[in-house]
């Protein structure tokens, strides 16, 4: 095991936080799917083209404030947003009427909004790469132990743990997030005592959507804005969400924990084959427990 | 208050209800009796409008509520509790009933302090999560939570339905009580005992049809129906 010790401390500690970072942007966007699959039991294939829009509307509003020093700052916030009301016209014109269908129908109907969406980027914004700098205050990089970590990354960092606060305090506290736990298990019992389900439905498929254009937007100025990311995000997402735990939001984050961290330490390890790891743990994982980590609402 | 005319329910392809007819006045408990898979929970159901009727037409002071919504319905003033107790096993008994609450104006409004009252027990444990809860618990709970949305008509399938024999009398008495309170009651029974002692009139379901429907003393001294159609 002589790797280990070319490895130094620092660099470990800096590799962590890269994990860890990537991490913040799989579970912003992995718990969005969580959620929409556990309360409205919609495997939405759709959600990474949500996160794909996410990042070029991000990019776009970033460009048309760009003169601005808030730009990017605005851009944030509006490009969730934007996703959001897409996805708000979405349920109440096609959703809505889909619930009680077979999962399959969901499956193929989410595939081909995904393929829509695919060819509406593609349209909107052409088929060449874009990027996006982030804003001046979180450029460059602070030095960690000798070694430097680039500023937004610890902005990242910074907003983990507040979306997870966000979203124990909606589904714990908030009477939505109790409805909504209710209607994940009895939505026939929920609708019996007098709640229009199909209003908690869309609220909580807005939301989904919402972390989905929040995970893209947070993700723009790292890497390259491109058709094909909503592919890669989309296959990691439903992959930690099965690992955690189908519909179990806090399943997604343990998840997104596992899988983020095996990615980045994977490097340390063995280089040629690190893209191996994080699935390979989501496969052992899986055979320990077919059902995910933690509960499942399935 | 509930008319009931000619229905016809459908579980995907099999018929479960043909032509069910029945009324409940203001102020009554009535109760529908039979077998096992005679159609009371279908009955239920199709009133609540989880499993709409295909035919028939189902009034509601006097609106015709057959094609509804099963919230527009209960909003409408019919509480629902079924047979399997559908509590909110992941929320606590207080958030079963803070999602159910459904606020009035006028003093004798339900409200969780008033069902608190009602059911002591459910007071202590309010903060336990529905999913801990005993069979008589829950029970208690589903028709606490049919409470507090406010009902004018509450749909009792089966409350009694697997309980000792002490929490059936407790409920007995308290189902006597929500009728002295105001509210009319259709309850879905195939404890006899609980039916007969607690009713007012009685319907006789049998294989999705009414066979028989009277008051009880009548049901009473007709030992030849009850042979036929309640004896197992």
């Amino acid at each position: 095991m002589d790797f280990l010790t070319t490895v130094t401390s620092s660099g470990l500690i800096q590799q962590f936080l890269v994990g860890l970072s990537r991490t913040t942007i799989l579970f912003v966007v992995a718990s969005g799917l969580s959620l929409v699959l556990g309360v409205l039991r919609i495997p939405n294939v759709a959600h990474g083209s949500l996160y794909m829009l996410g990042a070029f509307l991000c990019y776009s509003f970033a460009t048309l404030f760009g003169k601005n020093p808030i730009g990017f700052w605005v851009a944030i916030v509006m490009a969730p947003l934007g996703v959001a009301l897409i996805s708000l016209a979405a349920e109440r014109g096609l959703f809505c009427r889909l619930y009680d269908r077979e999962h399959l129908m969901l499956l193929l109907f989410t595939f081909a909004l995904m393929l829509l969406c695919r060819d509406i980027v593609k349209m909107i914004w052409g088929a060449e790469y874009r990027s996006l700098a982030p804003p001046v205050v979180l450029q460059g990089s602070l030095s960690i132990l000798d070694l430097p970590f680039p500023k937004y990354n610890f902005f990242l960092l910074s907003i983990g743990p507040f979306v997870a606060l966000a979203l124990w305090f909606l589904t714990q506290r908030t009477k939505i997030g109790k409805i909504a736990r209710a209607a994940a298990v009895d939505r026939d019992m929920v609708s019996a005592v007098g709640i229009n389900v199909s209003w908690v439905f869309a609220s909580v498929f807005v939301i989904g959507c919402f972390l989905a254009g929040l995970g893209g937007a947070l993700v723009a100025p790292t890497q390259n804005i491109a058709q094909g990311m909503d592919h890669t995000i989309i296959m990691e997402s439903f992959l930690i969400v099965i690992a955690g735990g189908l519909g179990n939001v806090w399943g997604a984050l343990l998840g997104a924990l596992i899988f983020g961290l095996t990615d980045s330490m994977g490097i340390l390890v063995w280089p040629q084959f690190s893209i191996v790891f994080p699935y390979a743990i989501v496969v052992i994982v899986l055979i320990f427990r077919p059902k995910g980590l933690l509960r499942a609402t399935w | 208050m509930l008319q009931v005319e000619g229905i016809h329910t459908f579980y995907g392809s099999s018929h479960i209800l043909f032509g069910v007819s029945l009324t409940v006045s203001r102020g009554e408990i009535v109760c529908l009796l039979g077998r096992n898979g005679a159609g009371k929970s279908t009955t239920m159901k199709s009133i609540i409008g989880l499993t709409p009727p295909r035919q028939g037409v189902i009034k509601f002071k006097s609106e015709d509520i057959a094609r509804a919504k099963p919230y527009i319905i209960a909003r409408m003033g019919i509480g629902f509790v079924p047979d399997d107790r559908r509590v909110f096993f992941d929320l606590t008994v207080d958030e079963n009933l803070e999602i159910s609450e459904r606020k009035i104006a006028g003093t004798d409004a339900w409200n969780r302090e008033r069902v608190y009252e009602f059911f002591q027990p459910l007071k202590h444990i309010r903060s336990r999560k529905a999913g801990f809860l005993s069979g008589g618990e829950q029970q208690m709970l589903t028709i606490a939570r049919a409470l507090v949305t406010n009902p004018e008509l509450l749909l009792l399938d089966e409350p009694t339905e697997g309980l000792a024999p002490i929490i059936v009398d407790m409920l007995e008495q308290r189902i006597l009580a929500l009728r002295d309170a105001g509210l009319t009651i259709l309850l879905a029974e195939q404890n006899q005992k609980t039916a007969l002692g607690l009713s007012d009139r009685g319907y006789i379901l049998d294989n999705g049809v009414i066979k028989y429907h009277g008051t009880i003393k009548e049901l009473q001294e007709n030992e030849e129906i009850i042979r036929k159609y309640l004896l197992v």
